[in-house]
């Protein structure tokens, strides 16, 4: 299997589903050679509108276009679609519970060499905080490819987080998903590894290193942030007794800080996270990066070692 | 309409009536003038042109035309503002009928309108001439950096069948729209993105008939009507006060407010 983009699922799905008959639009900023959303005007030109580099005009155009039936998507990076237009995505889209798809790319530290003011780290707490807001961070490119589809198909707001880089391959072809669902990926008994997005490979991948330890980590992709599969994280704590989040994103208000939510209500057990602490991003290459903010299998070993010294 | 606006103000207690006052009589002609199309039996009918009020704060002029239609009860208007009731402070289009979207927060109706205009187009047959979408603007709301975002946006996509509407009336809550931020000719603005502008007596029920339609039959470019209004109009001690831009009368002015009113009619 070879690494392939999340993003890379995005326009191209938007084009299936244009195939298909939904009535599917994307509002573009200046981006949508990066986002990919550029492949559904070439197969279908009125279906992508280009609003320039604007991004709270972005939302708001997709706003009116769900007013008038349209299921409609947008882009930028997620920098900017969703911290530059916080208000408009919270005012007009969750307030009248419009059908807006905020699906922007180039989220996490992931983007590289552009540097903080590109990595979005902030962008699942800022929209899982919003009511009636759904959040999906896709693992790879067959999930982004589900993601989309299910912000397509189920009314409401959706915020679908993209990246840049390229990522290993975690499902195939055949994998469908579903809002409101986490995913055993492997089986364990020592720990619980719950990932979203780019972390998922490096959790599969530190589950590797902890087994010649003779560690048994159970790897669990936290595809759905919002609504939260909190069936599946109870059920699998309850075997192991301990839990590791891993996100490429800030520990504040993200996948950490909703299992934290979870567990606090129910069945408390000890917790680290694997995360941004708290700072900004930085230069690098994207794997580069991963090591830096001890992202990577290195990073979530270590925290599962921390882990298990407080079971 | 207007004389339902003080009534509701006084009983909510709290609330815009400035900025209500001042758009009543655009607001009439939109809905009552024969400009807009509706169903005054089904505020979702498919064949409707669409009013979004972008100033959300001028909530109750948009809720005295819908009761008027009989979308709401003209009794509930009482309500407004208080616990559990369908009209909140701004408008919620999740709970009343007739209001297409949720505003309040300013400087959005541009957009949400233009990219309603462009769905609007895109659905309608190609023989058929596509719905109309009409946004009220306050002129101090047009402070807000996104709407000039809208405003070549819509021109860029010829959006023909938008409408924006700027109540003039050049007063905002810290007081005269060209000393709190220096906005200077909105017209020029408009023009200068590439739109057709009229400018009108917002207040002159004849002169805005005529610019309404003169605005709809215009092709290829979307239209701004410049209208100029008095904040608070029709209530002698708010007209021109921005002292009354967020605040309700009490039981003593509301009782003056509708003698001026009563007379006038």
């Amino acid at each position: 299997m070879s690494d392939i983009a999340t993003r890379a699922g995005y326009g191209e799905t938007l084009v299936e589903l244009a195939a298909e008959g939904v009535d599917v639009m994307a509002v573009e900023a200046d981006l949508s050679g990066s986002t990919t959303t550029k492949k559904l005007g070439e197969a279908y030109p009125e279906r992508l509108v280009n609003v320039g580099i604007a991004e709270q005009n972005m939302i708001d155009v997709a706003a009116g276009l769900s007013l008038a039936g349209k299921v409609a998507f947008t882009g930028s990076f997620a920098a900017f679609g969703t911290g530059r237009c916080y208000d408009q995505i919270r005012n007009t889209v969750c307030y009248a519970n419009l059908d807006v798809k905020v699906a922007p790319t180039h989220s996490g530290v992931t983007v590289g060499p552009d540097g903080g003011s590109h990595q979005m780290l902030e962008d699942i707490s800022l929209m899982r905080g919003l009511p009636g807001m759904n959040v999906l961070v896709p693992a790879d490119y067959w999930a982004a490819k589900q993601a989309i589809r299910i912000a397509a198909a189920t009314p409401g707001p959706f915020y679908v987080r993209l990246g840049r880089a390229k990522v290993p391959e975690v499902y195939d072809a055949q994998t469908t998903l579903e809002l409101g669902k986490s995913y055993v990926l492997s089986e364990g008994t020592d720990v619980t590894v719950i990932a979203a997005g780019v972390e998922v490979a490096q959790a599969l991948e530190a589950k590797e290193l902890l087994a010649a330890e003779g560690i048994s980590a159970e790897v669990v992709d936290a595809f759905s942030i919002k609504p939260f599969d909190k069936e599946t994280l109870l059920a699998s704590v309850k075997k192991t007794g301990c839990v590791v989040t891993c996100e490429e994103h800030s520990t504040v208000g993200g996948l950490g800080s909703a299992v934290a939510d979870i567990l606090g209500e129910n069945y408390p057990v000890p917790l680290e996270r694997v995360g941004v602490r708290d700072s900004f991003g930085t230069s690098g290459d994207p794997n580069e990066l991963l090591a830096e903010f001890k992202l990577d299998a290195a990073g979530i070993v270590e925290k599962v070692k921390a882990v298990l010294a407080r079971k | 309409m207007r004389a339902n606006i003080i009534k509701m103000l006084g009983e909510a207690g709290s609330g815009h009536p400035g900025g209500s006052l001042s758009a009543a009589d655009i607001v009439a002609c939109l809905y009552f003038g024969g400009v807009m199309d509706y169903d005054e039996h089904d505020p979702q009918s498919a064949e409707r042109d669409r009013f979004i009020l972008s100033k959300g704060h001028a909530a109750p002029v948009l809720y005295a035309a819908l009761a008027e239609i009989g979308y709401i009860p003209e009794e509930e208007l009482g309500t407004l503002r208080k616990l559990h009731s369908r009209l909140q402070g701004h408008p919620d289009s999740k709970k009343v009928p007739g209001v297409e979207v949720s505003t309040g927060s300013l400087g959005q109706g541009l957009s949400i309108s233009a990219g309603l205009a462009l769905g609007l187009k895109l659905n309608a047959a190609p023989d058929a001439q596509p719905h109309k979408v009409f946004t009220l603007m306050g002129d101090g709301e047009i402070e807000e950096g996104q709407v000039w975002e809208a405003a070549m946006f819509a021109a860029h996509d010829k959006l023909d069948n938008l409408v924006a509407i700027v109540d003039n009336n050049e007063l905002q809550i810290d007081g005269n729209v060209k000393t709190v931020a220096g906005l200077q000719d909105i017209a020029a603005k408009f023009k200068a993105f590439g739109w057709q502008t009229i400018e009108v007596n917002g207040n002159d029920v004849d002169a805005v008939l005529t610019a309404l339609k003169a605005a709809t039959l215009i092709e290829d470019v979307p239209v701004c009507i410049v209208a100029h209004t008095v904040k608070g109009k029709g209530v002698s001690f708010m007209e021109n006060q921005a002292g009354w831009h967020g605040k309700a009368p009490n039981a003593e002015q509301v009782a003056q407010a509708l003698a001026e009113l009563e007379g006038e009619e």
